[in-house]
């Protein structure tokens, strides 16, 4: 099952291969990672999505990252209320004919088309884990080229 | 003052009495300034990894942290085998490194490595100096990472211009690390809840293991035992933590436990692990378990608690501390009568034992080693047979007596290890139990032992093969001896040749006055006992079977 947890900590260089490394040293699944600075710019904000496959190997998870001298914190969203995001950028296939149907569709989403040319448009669309799923089913028949993702994002309430 | 100096100022202020290392192109800024360094000791090793496995023993004798120093690259890829070792088993050592000039970090420069992130995953920490003014907070906050919570290796990597550059040298005297509070004592709540288990039970079991030596705990863990008239058992890192020789004493389990241990703790209705981390060594095939037994578990790392096997109550904190608040809450204790009669049976029915003939037995050689010393001494072993026997047959009635690599289970370790130790206590006879393989991995600081006149004994138990890998070739793989037979120098000759004292022992009235002749001598001592070559370490649990599933070994 897919976990979100955040990890605050120190903005130093080699942080994130820790991190990295923890997960790969010990057989941990990292869906998706997004990093950035924080307000306070000695301190970064890690969201990382986890495979884990029971609660168990989710705890550890925790405990292992909460073991690491510059994590600050370790936030499990799971269940918590929160709300996550995520930025993606989509080629599709996008004739002029279609291109209505398409900003149609786009614009349901909280999204654009960036740019359309050479029967090709770049839709950039922002949403949960479910908005960007719908958005990808109903653009699939056009004929989807490629995806870019950020990763998720969350925050508690 | 310059980044070494302010190295070497921290190193004192830390008290720091002992560096074990090895010079090189990237560390001579520190060396030219240790040249006129009178209050640290330094100890030139024959390879960096003795350095390392020195610095552990060290720790391990004394509870202060080793101090271990290379130069770059290959330099500290040699430690890297030592501070793995010390990773696993949680000893305090800070490792220093000399790194290539800032510039060129990342240059494939000569002799570069990238040490940070190589040894990332077995330091409990690493630092990577980029800036002299930060060195002296460093090294501070490094010996402090590294002797508290569930102590571990630190890294320093120090590239040789920092060493060279100049600055202020301000002494922090606080560390705070924002991410980094080790729980010290027991949630009240908890030791409440571990006070009435134990009061209910009826076969209690204390599970021991290192974390009681490291934490000071053996006191409160034998009154506590005492108090419940509980039997202690303990893992191959805890043995010393209670006193081998104690009524309630049920000596090591798991793999090659005591028999009685095993089935205790397969019987047993609660365990209480203190400091110790049910590693596959001691369970045995996890979900066969202890299957009848509540489990208590006392721990500083939240880490270890139910990592492996599920534990009712947790207690994350100084196994010290948590043990004296235990004996506070225990009012009522349990009467264990019944449980010490079925203990009792089973110590009489599956003794530790083995076939004592006129060949030379390893066991019966550390047996007469116990005979001679009673406990007295402070033993490192190798890995393999050795150890393993070294756990069965000498008996350990103090923390800090036994010192051997348990979680890595390095080959080699137990030599440069006595070297360290006998460093850190002087006034103890400190002796190596090896095996024929083992010693020759780190054989080289025979070297350092002489020259340094460090007094240490090695015991080799001579039996020609690679033993354990030998014996479960022979118990699990049809007898197919597959590259285990291993040929030996003449190790009389080769102490001599290092100015030391070589002493063979082939018959077995040999054993006791050579081993109290190795004691006599004011000098590193070899004794090769040609030991019996095909005997096995009994008892014996295959490895992935439960802990009562038991290879008694004789007819």
């Amino acid at each position: 099952m897919r976990h979100t947890i955040s990890v605050l900590v120190e903005n130093k260089f080699g942080v994130l291969a820790r991190i990295a490394g923890l997960f790969s040293a010990r057989g941990y699944n990292i869906a998706s990672l997004a990093v950035s600075e924080t307000l306070d710019p000695a301190i970064s904000y890690m969201t990382i999505v986890v495979d884990a496959k029971d609660e168990a190997v989710l705890e550890q998870i925790k405990k292992q990252l909460n073991k690491l001298i510059d994590v600050i914190t370790v936030t499990d969203f799971t269940k918590k209320e929160h709300i996550d995001r995520e930025l993606i950028l989509l080629k599709v296939s996008c004739s002029a004919k279609e291109k209505p149907k398409i900003e149609n569709i786009v614009e349901k989403f909280v999204g654009k088309i960036i740019q359309c040319k050479a029967d090709t448009a770049i839709i950039e669309a922002v949403g949960d884990q479910a908005q960007i799923k719908e958005l990808l089913d109903e653009l699939e028949k056009f004929g989807t080229k490629e995806l870019v993702r950020t990763g998720r994002i969350a925050m508690e309430y | 003052m310059t980044g070494a100096q302010i190295l070497i100022e921290c190193l004192k202020r830390e008290g720091v009495e002992v560096i074990f290392g090895y010079p090189g192109g990237q560390v001579l800024p520190i060396f030219d300034k240790l040249y006129d360094v009178q209050d640290i000791r330094f100890i030139l090793v024959r390879h960096e990894q003795g350095a390392a496995h020195a610095a552990d023993g060290y720790a391990r004798a004394t509870g202060k942290p080793g101090v271990c120093l290379a130069t770059s690259g290959p330099g500290a890829t040699n430690l890297v085998t030592g501070i793995a070792t010390a990773y696993m088993d949680s000893i305090p050592i800070v490792a220093i490194t000399g790194q290539v000039k800032t510039h060129l970090i990342g240059n494939d420069a000569f002799q570069e490595a990238d040490v940070t992130g190589i040894t990332r995953p077995i330091t409990k920490h690493n630092y990577l100096v980029k800036d002299v003014k930060e060195l002296a907070q460093i090294v501070r906050e490094a010996f402090y990472i590294a002797s508290t919570g569930r102590p571990g290796p630190v890294l320093i990597d120090i590239p040789s211009d920092i060493q060279l550059q100049d600055t202020e040298f301000i002494w922090p005297e606080e560390v705070k690390i924002r991410g980094y509070n080790p729980t010290l004592f027991g949630h009240p709540g908890q030791i409440k809840k571990a006070a009435k288990l134990i009061s209910g039970s009826k076969k209690p079991l204390i599970y021991a293991g290192g974390g009681v030596i490291t934490s000071g705990a053996h006191h409160e863990l034998k009154e506590l035992a005492e108090k419940l008239n509980a039997p202690v058992t303990m893992t191959m890192m805890g043995l010393g933590a209670f006193p081998g020789t104690h009524p309630l004493s049920l000596g090591m389990l798991g793999m090659h436990g005591t028999a009685y241990a095993n089935h205790a703790t397969m019987e047993s209705d609660l365990i209480i692990a203190v400091g110790a981390r049910f590693d596959d060594r001691v369970t045995g095939r996890l979900d066969a378990f202890a299957p009848y037994a509540k489990v208590i578990h006392i721990d500083i790392d939240p880490a270890s608690i139910s990592k492996n096997v599920q534990v009712d109550v947790p207690i994350v904190g100084d196994a010290k501390n948590i043990l004296g608040q235990l004996l506070e809450e225990i009012k009522k204790v349990p009467d264990t009568s019944d449980w010490h009669k079925t203990i009792a049976e089973w110590k009489r029915k599956h003794p530790l034992r083995y076939k004592d003939d006129g060949k030379i037995k390893p066991q019966y050689v550390i047996e007469q080693l116990y005979e001679v010393t009673k406990g007295e001494v402070i033993i490192t072993t190798e890995v393999g047979q050795n150890q393993m026997w070294a756990c069965q047959w000498y008996k350990y009635l103090y923390p800090r007596t036994y010192i051997s690599s348990g979680g890595l289970g390095t080959m080699g370790f137990g030599f440069p290890a006595a070297i360290g130790a006998k460093i850190g206590c002087p006034d103890k006879t400190v002796i190596d139990i090896a095996g024929d393989g083992s010693i020759q991995m780190n054989i080289q600081e025979l070297g350092t032992a002489v020259c340094n006149k460090i007094n240490v004994k090695v015991m080799i138990l001579n039996n020609g093969y690679l033993g354990m890998v030998r014996q479960w070739q022979e118990l699990f793989y049809h007898k197919r001896y597959s590259q285990v037979c291993i040929t030996s120098p003449d190790f009389v000759k080769l102490a001599e040749s290092y100015g030391a004292v070589g002493i063979r022992v082939t018959k077995k009235e040999e054993v006791r006055p050579a081993i109290e002749k190795a004691l006599s001598i004011d000098n590193t001592v070899f004794v090769d006992f040609q030991i019996e070559p095909e005997e096995n370490v009994y008892p014996m649990v295959p490895a992935g079977k439960a802990i009562n599933e038991i290879i008694a070994g004789l007819a």
